[in-house]
């Protein structure tokens, strides 16, 4: 499979990349390209221009940030997994990072790829989610900062603007009480479900994976933990708001028992 | 078009290529290297894995562009004259393949984790071969022949 022709140009700089995108209305950014390019190959989509940003190195870091953990929008899974500040101070993420795709993927793709592309089926965006990061995007006018809960509008939609830069990515310290339960029926593939819990407050944040056209709060679960309900009755409102996708992966009533499973084993690891 | 240069397997080679061109058809058709193949096309089956500054990646999955001043490492690149690489060596020697057609991805992706993990249990194969699809030995002798490397590389270092 052939992507569709386009015009290609490296950048070094963020100012650049953003230049690049104003003056191509049909441009995209590329990463490192593991999310973009599958969907280039099939004709999904078809950028006029792909700006390669995969170069601008200075956007690949992990480091503690005041209260929490700032970590560099080009960081790859690779890097995350290893990322012994991440392991300390925001397991979940570095212990995710290690379940998406595979080595190879790992070596290329990026959080904040991963993020932009918004796919409701992703592991990261959903974990985001449950950490309640705050996402910083770089434009002609400067820096803004993006709260986790506006973060993913629509199916495969960021709050991105057409002309900005997903630059950082801030996660708050979480260093005990996560859990991620993946449900996959091989090795490698994309979460059937995926339920992050993350223990906050004395209660737990709550997301999901590919139960409708975005990563989501499970907020009926948490709804019920703030009201006192131990993990297994909570969980039993885990698709309160969803429209889990049928697919041959499993059709919406499937997914539905699914999470309620997932949300129960979660939270019991979490608040242990 | 866009200008490629690339360092494969020692030597610098470079082209004018499509910016659409693929990482896996610049290795097999502009650059004349077919031992790399192109399987599933889709980043899932990992028979296109190369090694890019000496970590696995999927060339399907990658524009010739994203590899441009870099440094490739392909299974043509792996022996040295007639001497196998101990990967290629003990997969010989322990039948770790039957038609062959993902036996380059599975050296190419054991070369990068044994560089991570120079002494692995068979779980950790088993896990680092995840993005490596067989349809031929069911894994057990494509397991045994990394594991043989490992020891064998271990040795030839100590």
């Amino acid at each position: 499979m052939i992507p569709a022709a386009f015009d290609y140009e490296r950048v070094d700089t963020v100012d650049a990349a953003i230049a690049a995108l104003r003056a191509d209305e049909g441009a995209k950014l590329l990463a490192g390209g593991h999310s973009l390019l599958p969907q280039m190959k099939l004709r999904f989509v078809m950028p006029t221009k792909l700006i390669d940003i995969g170069r601008l190195h200075d956007l690949s870091y992990v480091h503690e940030d005041g209260g929490g953990v700032a970590i560099g929008a080009l960081t790859r899974y690779h890097d995350l997994e290893a990322s012994e500040t991440l392991r300390q101070l925001a397991p979940i993420v570095a212990s995710v990072a290690g379940q998406v795709g595979d080595p190879q993927v790992r070596h290329m793709g990026t959080i904040g790829g991963s993020v932009a592309h918004a796919d409701p089926a992703g592991d990261m965006p959903s974990v985001l989610l449950a950490l309640g990061a705050t996402f910083v995007a770089t434009g002609p006018g400067g820096m803004r900062e993006i709260a986790a809960a506006d973060m993913f509008p629509g199916l495969f939609q960021s709050a991105l603007a057409g002309d900005e830069v997903l630059t950082e990515i801030r996660v708050p310290k979480t260093p005990g009480g996560w859990s991620y339960q993946k449900f996959t029926r091989r090795a490698q593939d994309w979460a059937v479900v995926g339920v992050a819990a993350v223990r906050m407050n004395g209660s737990a944040n709550v997301s999901l994976t590919n139960m409708g056209l975005t990563p989501m709060r499970a907020a009926g679960v948490e709804e019920a933990l703030a009201g006192g309900a131990d993990p297994a009755t909570a969980a039993e409102r885990a698709d309160e708001g969803t429209a889990p996708p049928s697919d041959s992966f499993g059709s919406d009533e499937y997914r539905r028992a699914l999470a309620k499973v997932l949300v129960r084993r979660a939270l019991e690891e979490a608040l242990a | 078009m866009t200008h490629v240069s690339v360092t494969v397997n020692g030597a610098m080679r470079e082209a004018d290529v499509e910016p659409r061109t693929l990482l896996v058809y610049f290795l097999r058709e502009t650059l004349g290297l077919t031992g790399t193949n192109a399987g599933c096309d889709t980043s899932s089956c990992g028979s296109c894995t190369v090694l890019l500054d000496g970590e696995s990646v999927k060339s399907c999955t990658m524009l010739a562009a994203q590899a441009d001043g870099r440094e490739l490492t392909t299974i043509e690149g792996m022996a040295e004259g007639d001497q196998l690489h101990p990967l290629q060596e003990s997969f010989r020697r322990n039948h770790g393949l039957q038609c062959g057609y993902c036996t380059p991805g599975m050296i190419m992706a054991a070369a990068s984790y044994l560089k991570e993990n120079p002494s692995p249990s068979e779980g950790d194969v088993r896990l680092a071969l995840e993005g490596n699809l067989c349809r031929c030995t069911g894994y057990q002798n494509i397991v045994k022949s990394i594991l043989d490397a490992a020891g064998s590389m271990a040795g030839a270092e100590a």
